[in-house]
């Protein structure tokens, strides 16, 4: 369970940061992805997956938040 | 020697490796990598931030160091009590030449050693008591201080002291900032994680302390500049460049900085960082909490330094963005005399570096700037992370070598044959006396500044006079005389 801080890089794609790890990667692709509900399954471009109990907003990034690793 | 290819490179560090043990080898191996720009992640190629191999040389420092000597030590109106044994303060008192403002010992402490100088009784009995006492007897002596600072060594931690409740303590009686940073020299593998607790405890005990309080008055044009150490004066040298764009620079973090400016810094629009790997922690937490963007520059060389100040103009408004054209104009004669000057002189040299935190990848424009080639470089701490930013600045099949040992880079140095290098004090005397120009990109060798336009002079000018030295030619090392390999043969025998 990483925490991982999210932040909305220049292009306006979601940055993942796991300090712990040093891993710093962008998001292929969000689960959920709307102004109502947040989160799910997460790619990265590196190809791993996190998993982020979806919320019902989108968080004010940038946020750190909990996630737990897919394999 | 021409540029080696990447099959002569990777035959190369092969080579190196062959005199290891095999658990060793394939430790070292992974260390060690080959240029590849076409590559987007470092952690394809190079293995970092890990422990070093018991009985290597490493040149890595502690926690401490980190937190100590980094970090906290340049804030320069508190005073950083080295809590435990008396050398690790000591012996890294002022090395640093972080340059500030003030009257040294009145209202500034920057290259003044305070300790606890702990003995057998503070291990066997602890050590609390004797902090307390310290803290009372530094407001007594130097009332002028802004704050205190309890730098963990070692023992502390072993013994388990509570500085933190005697921290606390103190804040309520002397009214001022008391922050216990737990940087014992034994956490991590190197000094990186030192600036993490010390960033950590700048979060915990300082950033917060004027949250609600509005009374510091704002412009739009208000920024830190984070992770300048003002070694030689470099803070100086990039503030000037800043403020005459028309920024406000609040907070210097910590060269030549203050507590009060720290406070200050979640009140500025922007963090500019320089040494991403030592600051990137608290820029992070204050973009989180106080919306602050943080972006990263480098000042060193005037094709670096333009970029960055398009790059940090690009985030404010016109005016701004015509004064980064406007300072970019003024210094131009300046900075196109010192490379007509220099250039010929320098032209087509080839570098070795081993430095710390940013200067491995920060300081490549410089040298191309004056027409020069790095052909190796590598961090004594670095993350994955540093190296994915170094892997664009490098060429191809150039060396890259993470926490380096002792006798990687001196066979290194003599297969690749670098006219000069630019390392830390624990090499410089080796490689001298092996012939070679050498310049430490630790301290600048006593010169500096370095940043900015005026430092680019200096830089300049300091490798000419080093690289162009006539005495290089007159040094043979010692150990490659007749006499010393009849006593190397008599030694082995």
């Amino acid at each position: 369970m990483p925490s991982v801080m999210l932040k909305k890089n220049a292009e306006g794609k979601l940055v993942f940061y796991v300090p712990k790890k040093d891993l710093e990667e962008v998001a292929e692709s969000v689960e959920f992805d709307s102004p109502d509900k947040w989160g799910g399954e997460v790619l990265l471009s590196d190809g791993s997956k996190y998993y982020f109990e979806p919320l019902d907003e989108q968080p004010d990034f940038p946020v750190t938040l909990r996630a737990k690793r897919l394999d | 020697m021409a540029a080696l290819t990447k099959e002569e490179t990777e035959a190369l560090i092969q080579e190196v490796l062959e005199v290891y043990p095999e658990q060793a080898r394939k430790d070292r191996a992974k260390h060690l990598a080959v240029n590849d720009q076409s590559l987007e992640k470092s952690n394809k190629c190079i293995t970092s931030n890990r422990k070093s191999q018991p009985g290597v040389m490493t040149i890595r420092g502690c926690a401490y160091a980190g937190s100590k000597g980094v970090v906290w030590g340049p804030v320069k109106d508190m005073i950083h009590i080295s809590h435990g044994p008396v050398g690790c303060g000591q012996y890294s008192r002022a090395g640093r030449r972080n340059y500030y403002v003030g009257t040294t010992g009145v209202n500034t402490f920057g290259t003044m050693n305070f300790t606890s100088d702990f003995t057998e009784k503070d291990i066997v009995f602890g050590g609390d008591k004797k902090l307390a006492k310290i803290m009372t007897e530094i407001e007594e002596l130097f009332p002028l201080n802004k704050g205190i600072s309890i730098q963990s060594e070692c023992p502390i931690g072993l013994i388990g002291d509570d500085i933190e409740a005697v921290a606390k303590k103190a804040n309520k009686e002397i009214g001022k900032p008391v922050v216990p940073v737990r940087c014992e020299g034994f956490r991590g593998v190197s000094q990186s994680l030192g600036h993490h607790i010390a960033n950590d405890a700048i979060r915990d005990w300082v950033l917060e302390n004027r949250d609600g309080d509005d009374s510091f008055a704002t412009t739009p044009y208000d920024v830190a500049v984070i992770g300048d150490y003002n070694i030689g004066g470099d803070a100086w040298a990039s503030r000037t460049l800043l403020e005459e764009m028309g920024l406000r620079v609040v907070a210097q973090w910590s060269g030549d900085g203050t507590i009060a400016e720290m406070e200050k810094t979640p009140k500025v629009k922007l963090n500019l960082i320089h040494c991403y790997r030592s600051m990137n922690y608290i820029a992070r937490h204050m973009e989180e909490k106080y919306k602050i963007p943080w972006i990263e520059y480098n000042f060193f060389g005037p094709t670096k330094i333009a970029e960055s100040l398009r790059k940090i103009a690009a985030l404010f408004d016109e005016t701004i963005q015509a004064g980064a054209e406007k300072v970019i104009a003024k210094y131009q004669a300046e900075y196109d005399a010192v490379i007509a000057k220099y250039k010929p002189r320098l032209q087509g040299k080839r570098v070795m570096l081993y430095v710390g935190g940013l200067r491995p990848r920060h300081v490549i424009g410089a040298y191309e700037d004056l027409g020069m080639e790095v052909v190796g470089t590598g961090y004594e701490f670095a993350h994955n992370d540093d190296y994915d930013r170094t892997i664009k600045e490098m060429g191809n099949a150039t060396l890259i070598y993470d926490d380096v040992t002792g006798y990687e880079f001196e066979e290194f140095v003599k297969k690749v044959k670098p006219d000069l290098i630019g390392s830390g004090i624990k090499e410089k005397y080796i490689f001298q006396k092996m012939g070679i120009p050498f310049r430490q990109m630790h301290s600048w060798d006593y010169s500096g500044p370095y940043h900015g336009y005026d430092g680019f002079a200096i830089f300049a000018r300091d490798m000419d006079m080093t690289l162009n030295n006539p005495c290089w030619k007159q040094v043979k090392a010692p150990w490659k005389t007749a006499e010393s390999s009849d006593v190397a043969v008599a030694a082995s025998a």
